[in-house]
């Protein structure tokens, strides 16, 4: 057997435990253990910040979003069937809290559910002559973080959502399917607009130029 | 398949991915091979997308799993006395 096919192996035994794990504890809460339920949601407390986050945009009310949604998710576990995971199911429920209190803010009445199937349209990345590796060190300078939040904040908030759930939260196409409430072809065309988006977005600025990655925070920093 | 700059950009998506076809992923490779402003679109969106998954690029408000359980437990307690749940 390759080593390849054992990690596969391993993730899929690793996966199988965590989600008995997890049945177990939603039995014992459905049973009257009901302190256990801040046990079952902690692994997921940076899930449910960033999946809100995504569409309010806003740091007060991503939290009373996520604080909503999991005293939802308490009130609801009884109809929760195991058909998905635990943590996409708990995704939905943040995301549709999230959805109201978006179209509540914003008095827009933003349709989630539906868009262009034409992958490509007019999503062209920004072509460069080359590109130099920007490791995740940088990453300790501010002006770098704020760049990446700034471009996702340009996103419209569908793309947002299957951008968070997918790259920063690392759920597969078939899981962010299930939390967006969107078919897997839809979360692709808003994955393959998102990334394109953010490359034609931050490349020009990253791109190693005349003064480079460097030069250009430094600008930053410098609030040129 | 000879593919163009535009047909390897519709894929870079899947690409990274790995969900293209084996038959793609050749094509795509080939042309990557010979195309350095193609090859920078991969390289820079690959790139990106690493950034934007650090853990450091979105922070938790400090405090924040202390508020998401003390509201929990509020609200048990509370629709303990109130005999709902």
């Amino acid at each position: 057997m390759s080593s390849t096919t054992d990690k596969n192996t391993g993730q899929t035994d690793l996966a199988a435990a965590s989600a008995a794990r997890e049945a177990a504890l939603i039995a014992r809460i459905l049973a009257g253990e009901r302190e256990l339920f801040h046990d079952l949601i902690r692994p997921y407390e940076r899930g449910l910040y960033l999946a809100a986050y995504s569409v309010v945009q806003n740091q007060s009310d991503a939290e009373d979003v996520a604080q909503d949604a999991v005293i939802k998710a308490y009130q609801a576990l009884k109809s929760f069937r195991g058909d998905a995971k635990f943590s996409t199911w708990l995704m939905a429920i943040t995301l549709n809290e999230a959805r109201s209190r978006w179209r509540k803010n914003s008095g827009e009445q933003l349709d989630f559910l539906s868009d262009c199937e034409d992958s490509t349209g007019d999503y062209t990345p920004s072509v460069l002559a080359d590109w130099r590796y920007i490791p995740s060190q940088e990453l300790e300078r501010k002006e770098l973080r704020q760049a990446l939040r700034e471009a996702i904040a340009k996103l419209s908030p569908e793309y947002r959502e299957v951008l968070i759930l997918r790259d920063v939260r690392g759920m597969s196409i078939a899981e962010a399917a299930v939390a967006t409430g969107v078919n897997e072809g839809l979360v692709k065309v808003r994955l393959f607009r998102a990334r394109l988006s953010m490359q034609k977005l931050l490349a020009p600025k990253l791109a190693p130029k005349q003064r480079g990655f460097m030069g250009w925070l430094t600008r930053k920093a410098g609030g040129q | 398949m000879t593919l163009n700059c535009k047909h390897v950009w519709a894929q870079v998506s899947d690409y990274i991915d790995g969900s293209v076809t084996p038959e793609m992923k050749a094509d795509i490779e080939r042309h990557l091979a010979n195309c350095r402003r193609c090859a920078a679109v991969l390289d820079s969106t690959r790139n990106i997308l690493v950034l934007v998954g650090d853990e450091r690029t979105f922070e938790l408000p400090v405090g924040f799993g202390e508020r998401l359980h003390g509201r929990l437990q509020q609200w048990m307690e509370s629709s303990d006395r109130s005999g709902q749940e």
